[in-house]
């Protein structure tokens, strides 16, 4: 009964927020928590492979950013009315474009994944870093579609029976799949394949002498969370009704270790206070002073300098437990 | 033939760059063990400081000193302060205090000098361009970069394999522990190395400031190259640092020189470009990738 009031708690936050914004008049916060919920799904598919695995990925906005494009290409060439290649049809149903925004960033993670975890080590985050920086290229070269602008969505995809015109219709809808994800990589967590994917991080040569083929465990979860990441990238590019290559910058994929980290590493709702606290830092520290990032590199530096398990291992200890 | 002669000589400049940079990067990575994301705030830091002197002093040549004191006394003070507690933990926590301090940098440039670019002043003798071989003609600030990167490889090579603390930066890069279980004063050493890695950047920052502009985020753009010469490399090899930062800045500057041009043969001219300018830009992470994918420790990889 203990472990559910946190997500309970988070739950009932999250649905009320458009009626508290609308109570407080202040729109901005409606925006804010949708940003939160979509990162928080970024940062949790981040955290399958960072926290549970061991695998320290340092070129995850790529998957992202793919998600988003996703969700861009299949609107410009529904616009247009012109196949992809003369093939494929674009379109604007959200039923069709999050599931192929998944496949797609599934696929990429696929081929990264598989070269990838032939290094491990520095090697490993450099070469992750390295592709997702081919992919940032690949798409500010994309002149087709936008290049370094990206490209303009001129309205969130449709859903059947939704007025997706509405904004907190498109927040609700974010809750849902957001929640669903959730739902889902509890049950993943806590598998006997998430029991494998941890037993990795703490003792590869370990999990191989009992006879687990760790490269395949590691490779389906890169590409997990690839698909994780790709299908919050995809939300992004409906919430914002916007893509850009900015959204797989290399920053960015910084800053979805630094939510990681911040919530907790290997934490399950670790990721979910960690988008909070840096999103929420990050809107108000902004608005206060635009020099907000030496705010944010002050409080990173201490955060990882003088505490161990970030806000949940905090909030453990504030409670006398062990982590 | 020219042109080609001349990019030539352009790449050797890049190179010889990266190299004064990935040669620090590497010996911190490859001794220390640390992941230094802030190696090109120290870059930056070099620059800034430079610039600054020269064009208070107008005299280009105070700027070298000032580059390099600042830069190594910021390199000693985040080493004393934030890196020497990073030894012990693991990639992840270096990568991310590492990004806070290049966060924290900016900021402070940016607080300091502002977000325009500033440019430093050149001395006379160095304008214009001088005919090194019949129908080439050359900028001799760019020759004279090329030169002080040659001489600080020769100088470093000297440094490592015939005095004593290049012995010490040899057995640290090959075996850490072995090192300290034999009564080295290991701290004193990563003191001096990180010093060290910190001067060059800062040399690298200073000379870079009349070709490109001196500016906040100059760091970042370098940085994320250096590591892929640093990697490429080897991890902890000075001579892996010098074969792929030369290597990977001809290269790097021939894809960007000649790649649009091919490619206007069968595309639109602007097509042409915007696709030649991004392929060439992912050239170095694709060399990268192919190396890593042969090679999982990099070209000349240090045992340990």
């Amino acid at each position: 009964m203990r472990k559910l009031i946190l997500p309970l708690i988070l739950l009932v936050i999250f649905a009320l927020m458009p009626l508290i914004a609308d109570l407080v008049g202040k729109n901005a916060l409606q925006t804010l928590s949708a940003r939160i919920l979509i990162y928080a799904m970024a940062a949790a598919s981040l955290n399958l492979i960072l926290g549970y695995g061991g695998m320290v990925s340092f070129g995850h906005a790529a998957y992202f950013g793919v998600g988003a494009y996703v969700v861009g290409i299949l609107y410009s060439h529904w616009m247009s009315e012109l196949p992809i290649f003369g093939l494929i049809p674009g379109t604007n149903q959200l039923l069709i474009t999050l599931p192929v925004a998944m496949v797609v960033s599934g696929l990429a993670a696929l081929v990264i994944g598989a070269l990838s975890l032939r290094t491990g080590g520095v090697q490993f985050i450099m070469i992750t870093l390295a592709f997702a920086q081919m992919i940032f290229f690949l798409f500010v070269s994309l002149t087709a579609y936008g290049g370094e602008d990206g490209i303009i969505i001129r309205r969130a995809n449709e859903v059947p029976g939704l007025n997706m015109r509405d904004k907190t219709t498109v927040y609700y809808v974010i809750l849902v799949v957001v929640v669903l994800y959730f739902a889902w990589l509890w049950r993943v967590v806590n598998s006997s394949f998430g029991q494998v994917l941890k037993g990795i991080r703490q003792n590869e040569r370990r999990m191989e002498a009992m006879g687990i083929a760790t490269f395949r465990y590691k490779l389906y979860a890169f590409v997990l969370a690839g698909m994780g990441a790709g299908l919050a990238g995809a939300l992004m590019a409906n919430f914002l009704r916007f893509t850009s290559p900015d959204m797989m910058h290399w920053t960015k994929s910084g800053e979805l270790i630094i939510m990681v980290i911040l919530g907790g590493l290997g934490t399950f709702f670790g990721p979910i206070l960690g988008a909070a606290a840096f999103l929420i830092l990050e809107f108000y520290l902004a608005d206060w002073t635009e020099h907000w990032q030496l705010g944010l590199g002050i409080i990173l530096l201490l955060v990882v300098l003088f505490t161990k398990g970030g806000i949940l291992g905090a909030f453990d200890r504030l409670k006398g437990g062990r982590q | 033939m020219i042109l080609f002669l001349e990019q030539l000589l352009n790449g050797l400049q890049y190179g010889v760059m990266l190299f004064l940079l990935a040669a620090g990067l590497t010996l911190i990575f490859g001794i220390m063990g640390v992941i230094n994301l802030a190696h090109g705030s120290l870059y930056m830091i070099g620059a800034f400081a430079g610039t600054w002197i020269a064009t208070q002093t107008g005299s280009f040549w105070l700027g070298i000193p000032a580059g390099l004191l600042a830069a190594a006394l910021i390199g000693f003070v985040i080493e004393a302060t934030v890196i020497r507690k990073l030894y012990a933990r693991d990639h992840l926590d270096q990568v991310l205090a590492t990004f806070a301090l290049i966060l924290i940098f900016n900021q402070a440039i940016v607080l300091i000098f502002g977000r325009q670019p500033i440019f430093t002043p050149l001395p006379e003798a160095l304008y214009g361009s001088v005919e090194i071989i019949p129908g080439l003609f050359y900028p001799p600030y760019r020759l004279m970069i090329i030169a002080v990167g040659l001489l600080v490889a020769l100088g470093l090579y000297f440094l490592i394999n015939r005095t004593r603390i290049g012995m010490l930066v040899r057995a640290g890069s090959t075996n850490r522990d072995m090192v300290r279980a034999l009564g080295v004063d290991v701290r004193l050493l990563y003191t001096v190395v990180f010093g060290l890695g910190a001067l060059l950047a800062g040399l690298a920052g200073y000379m870079t400031g009349p070709i490109l502009a001196v500016q906040v985020g100059m760091g970042e753009e370098i940085l994320l190259a250096t590591f892929v010469v640093v990697v490429i490399g080897g991890v902890g090899s000075i001579k892996g640092a010098f074969v792929a930062g030369i290597g990977l800045g001809v290269v790097d500057t021939m894809l960007r020189a000649f790649l649009p041009t091919i490619l206007r043969g069968f595309m639109q001219p602007s097509d042409a470009d915007a696709i030649g300018a991004s392929i060439s830009s992912m050239g170095i992470f694709l060399l990268m990738a192919i190396v890593l994918l042969i090679r999982p420790k990099g070209l000349f990889a240090v045992g340990g």
